[in-house]
């Protein structure tokens, strides 16, 4: 297969066309091979082909303010295989960007797909970072993304990972993130489990400076005989520090859900809560959808597509 | 002729071992505004309840029919397919389901334009609203404007409308009763359930609720009347015996 031929089977996977705007930056990188890559003023991408992966430095330089989003592809078309990415980004002080990256392995038997990536903002830089993956519907990947993120004084972080189309297979997500002052975090994750797939979560912020906010949500919804074990902590240690984590899980069939929420405060003037509702849909939304006259499946679907929308987002208490 | 659509006969209800309905019985006629009014905890929510069929509202003794239809033992939704529609005291909260969506949850009509009509009816302007989620970031008021649009979209024959003026400012009190008179419109019966003088007005006829039975009925000025006058501060003095 050619290049462009796999760089169209990979956006056809995510149900798109091939990016053709000169005005958005994209980067597409099936397996260990760069395939596409087109900058636009104020981003710098280098990357370095390896053995079973790549490895990326992006920086958006000092000031530079992306308009569009940046659009990163990685993949695999073939049912076997491995990507291990490396990635390094800087944002630089007052840089503003958005990543869309789309994740795709639409007909994985056996793949593995590793994420290492560290993020640095500088000082009042603002960076958005979505997380997009398709998978089979056979959930044959496993996929395993670590990272760490440093937000500068005044930076604000939002990162927001969506699994929703196809099984998640197995699913190992590691993230940490450090808080200077008067910085933002937003961690949001929105997952959908079937099968026998096998999810977990351990995310950790630590609010090292005054007035610096972290939320991390996670919404999930599990049937059939999928698992998943969600560890998120917020640690406080600086004054006016606000933190919250936020879990909603809903389980059908014979799924199992686990969240255990960890907050820690080491200053007397931040404040830190947590939120965790596990098991059904509540009985007055189903009940409201079925007074419309949905089914209790029907109406029970429509709770967990809202759920799992990007909509919602919970938010610290002041 | 007018024809019942819903007919309760001799209603009784137990919640925590308390008879919270006490052999109420009552007749509401097609195509009309009714009005159940009674102070708080008489049973007026418990009333709506047992009629839509929630959930540990099931079990009852006497007889509640629908257009004729006995509805012991149908789920909800069996009963909204019947007809019946209500609008809660305090309307659900849901994480990230679009306002758009939740309208059109029960109308026939999917398209966009029939969402913007329904909030058009109830005073919100869609481009501000339909893109936004039914969850607690709407104000309470917004999010009951929201769920009678949902009602005017789904358009039942029979809407239970449960204290439609709590957290309503009075300007958008004038739009729900405008959206009162659409239902009227379209043939639907409404039932309003309020201790609220101004929402009874809209009725024709209203029932006074007292201690889980209906104490007195007829037109609204007579019910008016007895409520202000005597059943408020009547302590429930006039509570029935045990046994229909
Ligand atoms: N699950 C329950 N268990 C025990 N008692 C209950 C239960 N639910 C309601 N009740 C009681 O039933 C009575 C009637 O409640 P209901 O909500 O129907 O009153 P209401 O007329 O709608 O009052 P309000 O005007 O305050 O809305 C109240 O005394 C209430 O405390
Ligand atoms: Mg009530």
């Amino acid at each position: 297969m050619g290049d462009s031929e796999l760089v169209r089977k990979m956006y056809e996977s995510l149900g798109e066309g091939c990016i053709t705007s000169p005005g958005v930056a994209h980067i597409e990188i099936h397996g260990n091979t760069v395939l596409g890559l087109h900058l636009v003023p104020g981003l710098v991408v280098e990357a370095e082909e390896r053995e079973d992966g790549v490895r990326a430095m992006v920086r958006i330089e000092h000031g530079a303010r992306i308009e569009k989003p940046v659009n990163m592809c990685f993949g695999l078309i073939p049912e076997k295989g491995v990507q291990r990415i490396e990635m390094d980004v800087e944002v630089g002080e007052d840089a503003a960007a958005a990543v869309v990256s789309s994740c795709t392995f639409p007909n994985a038997v056996d793949v593995l797909h590793e994420m290492q990536a560290v993020v640095r903002l500088g000082p009042g830089s603002e960076y958005s970072y979505l997380e997009r993956h398709v998978h089979s519907p056979g959930g044959g990947v496993k996929v395993v993304p670590r990272s760490f993120v440093d937000l500068g004084e005044g930076a604000s972080f939002m990162a927001d990972f969506e699994m929703l189309r196809g099984r998640a297979g197995e699913l190992d997500i590691v993230y940490e993130a450090v808080c200077a002052a008067s910085s933002v975090l937003e961690m949001n994750a929105r997952i959908s489990g079937s099968g026998d797939d096998r999810i977990r979560i351990h995310e950790k912020a630590t609010l090292s400076g005054e007035h610096s906010r972290g939320v991390l949500t996670t919404n999930i919804a599990v049937r059939d005989s999928a698992w998943a074990d969600i560890r998120n902590t917020i640690r406080a240690e600086a004054a006016y520090a606000r933190g919250h984590v936020d879990c909603r899980e809903i389980v059908r069939d014979g799924a199992t859900a686990r969240a255990v929420p960890v907050i820690e405060v080491t200053h007397p003037l931040a404040h830190v809560t947590h939120e965790a509702a596990l098991g059904s849909v509540d009985s007055k939304q189903l009940e409201t959808l079925m007074a419309r006259g949905l089914t209790e499946d029907e109406a029970t679907d429509m709770i967990i597509a809202g759920l799992l929308s990007p909509r919602y987002k919970a938010e610290v208490t002041r | 002729m007018d024809r019942s659509i819903l007919e309760i006969d001799d209603l009784t209800l137990e919640l925590g071992g308390r008879r919270i309905l006490d052999c109420l019985s009552l007749d509401l006629w097609e195509g009309h505004v009714h009005a159940v009014v009674g102070p708080n905890g008489a049973g007026k929510s418990t009333l709506a309840n047992t009629v839509m069929g929630l959930s540990g509202y099931r079990e009852y003794t006497g007889t509640v029919k629908f257009l004729g239809n006995d509805l012991y033992g149908l789920s909800v939704d069996q009963r909204a397919r019947l007809g019946i529609g209500m609008a809660w005291q305090e309307p659900a909260r849901f994480r990230g389901l679009g306002v758009e969506d939740f309208i059109l949850s029960g109308s026939e009509d999917k398209s966009a334009e029939k969402a913007a009509d329904c909030l058009m009816k109830v005073d919100l302007d869609p481009e501000k609203y339909l893109d936004r989620a039914v969850d607690g970031t709407l104000s309470g008021g917004e999010r009951k404007r929201i769920e009678l649009a949902s009602i005017l979209a789904q358009a039942p024959r029979l809407v239970m409308m449960d204290e439609p003026d709590s957290g309503i400012d009075v300007e958008a009190l004038k739009r729900i009763f405008d959206a009162i008179s659409v239902l009227r419109g379209m043939g639907s019966t409404v039932l309003l359930i309020t201790h609220s003088m101004t929402v009874l007005e809209q009725a024709d006829h209203a029932f006074l609720l007292c201690c889980g039975s209906i104490q007195d009925k007829g037109g609204v000025e007579k019910i008016t009347e007895f409520y202000a006058g005597r059943c408020i501060p009547c302590d429930h003095k006039n509570r029935p015996e045990e046994g229909c």
